[in-house]
């Protein structure tokens, strides 16, 4: 029997071991195709410059997202804003491949998601521990990611959150059966999925890190701590040399822990992004939407 | 036995655990070493094509893979695998493909449909799929789907557009194993 929901999943399941990447012109996504990224990101504007822009961020023109599925053979994804159920039917509409309900973008709803269940495209969210992750599976994301700290080159945030949803994972795994039910209502999410993660030993949609990866070395980190493959948005496009350096960051995600291949591609890569570090961030945003 | 299982991106950890399903043995294949193993059969998994074929040029994989397909490695790929070994990529086998031929995630789909040699239906899940537009002579077609190829054999080379390991079946791998691998 066909069911969205799993062919949705299935295609996460062929994103894994790969990087996606934040790209603004139908010219940058077709050097992130070339440089083998397995999805892009069509966005107006990359993080780091949302960030430094502020005012309202919203989902991104969709002639621009057009003219950038016109320009690759890739699943091309986009943002709406959290709780925009418009947004997401406009993105449906033009049969985007993956959207991303994303708190890069200022949130449209400070209560609900988008109840994703009532559409044929899937979607990817944010989740920073595996509560926020099994909610966002509950309403029918078929896909996670780490929220991080998106536009920031700071990597801590996304290893905080990898960790803590790594270390719940176990800790559910070790519960005995009956514990469940009271995790499940800790979590705030339905016994069900609290039980396949206590069976598996994993989240049941594909787990992805994203927000503040820069490096060729964050990425593979992220890939030891356990992720399936990895966002990059403003680590790329704001560094000295976006094409090498996503070359080298699609490599160190496949050979993430051959150290000796990692040193070489992490060789002249020119500056990465200047980031921010965590203490001087003025705007949360992995805060938006729990 | 042992089988290689082409792992630069895609899903390849679902090829090892419907191998493992079967008592097979596989190791992955993430670089040229990985790839020097001694190995009776090799899988190329779904992922996107453009990835993996970049991949196996900078990693120096290309050109020994295709090597050792034209000299009888027993091969088995699915879906972005199938485009893998056509005249436009690897060339091992004489197929013309269509990507993406069912357009974006909107046109994936599922199907119970037959296929020659297995009998009874086979699940298979088609995702941003392609199809074989065209075969020569020494192609044997195994199944075809709302009049599209989606799975052919030349040889010990055995294709499909679908992907037997998204599913509980294990029909498909038990083909490539027994028909195409054939190890005593």
């Amino acid at each position: 029997m066909e069911n969205r929901e799993t062919l949705n999943r299935n295609l996460a399941q062929m994103l894994k071991g790969g990087v996606i990447m934040d790209v603004t012109t139908p010219e940058q996504a077709k050097i992130a195709e070339a440089a083998g990224a397995c999805a892009v990101m069509a966005l107006e504007k990359i993080p780091a410059d949302i960030r430094a822009a502020g005012g309202v961020a919203r989902m991104s023109d969709p002639k621009m997202i057009k003219s950038i599925q016109q320009a690759v053979s890739i699943p091309v994804m986009a943002k709406c804003r959290i709780g925009h159920f418009v947004e997401a039917q406009i993105l449906e509409a033009i049969e985007i491949d993956y959207i991303d309900e994303s708190e890069v973008l200022t949130p449209a709803d400070d209560i609900y998601h988008i109840d994703k269940r009532k559409f044929k495209v899937p979607f990817v969210c944010g989740a920073r521990d595996l509560g926020e992750a099994l909610r966002r599976i509950n309403e029918g994301a078929t896909m996670i990611r780490t929220k991080g700290e998106p536009g920031t080159g700071d990597v801590i945030q996304a290893v905080r959150h990898l960790r803590k949803m790594q270390s719940e994972i176990r800790r559910i795994k070790s519960l005995s059966e009956d514990e469940l039910y009271e995790a499940a209502k800790q979590l705030q999410v339905p016994f069900d999925l609290v039980n396949f993660v206590h069976e598996n030993g994993k989240l049941p949609v594909v787990n992805f890190a994203a927000g503040g990866v820069a490096t060729p070395a964050d990425a593979a980190l992220m890939m030891q701590l356990g992720a399936e493959g990895v966002f990059v948005g403003s680590g790329i496009f704001k560094s000295g040399n976006p094409e090498k350096r996503a070359q080298a960051i699609v490599k160190a995600v496949t050979n993430y822990d051959k150290p000796e291949m990692l040193a070489e591609l992490s060789e002249d890569l020119g500056g990465a992004m200047v980031g921010i570090n965590e203490q001087e961030i003025q705007l949360l945003m992995a805060e938006r939407g729990k | 036995m042992k089988i290689a299982i082409l792992a630069l991106q895609g899903a390849f950890e679902e090829h090892r655990q419907t191998l493992l399903k079967l008592g097979v043995e596989s190791f992955f294949v993430r670089n040229l070493s990985d790839y020097q193993c001694q190995k009776d059969g090799i899988i190329i998994p779904g992922g996107e094509s453009t990835t993996i074929l970049k991949l196996l040029n900078d990693l120096n994989i290309f050109e020994p893979l295709k090597q050792d397909i034209e000299n009888g490695l027993p091969v088995f790929g699915t879906c972005a695998g199938l485009i893998m070994l056509d005249d436009k990529h690897l060339g091992t086998m004489d197929i013309t493909v269509k990507r993406n031929a069912y357009g974006r995630q909107l046109g994936s789909f599922f199907f119970e449909g037959d296929f020659d040699g297995i009998d009874g239906k086979i699940p298979m899940t088609f995702i941003r799929a392609p199809f074989i537009e065209k075969c020569g002579e020494g192609v044997k077609i195994l199944s075809i789907v709302n009049g599209n190829i989606v799975a052919a054999q030349q040889e010990r080379q055995l294709v499909t557009a679908f992907h037997p390991e998204l599913n509980e079946d294990l029909r498909v791998h038990e083909y490539f194993l027994q028909e195409v691998v054939k190890v005593n």
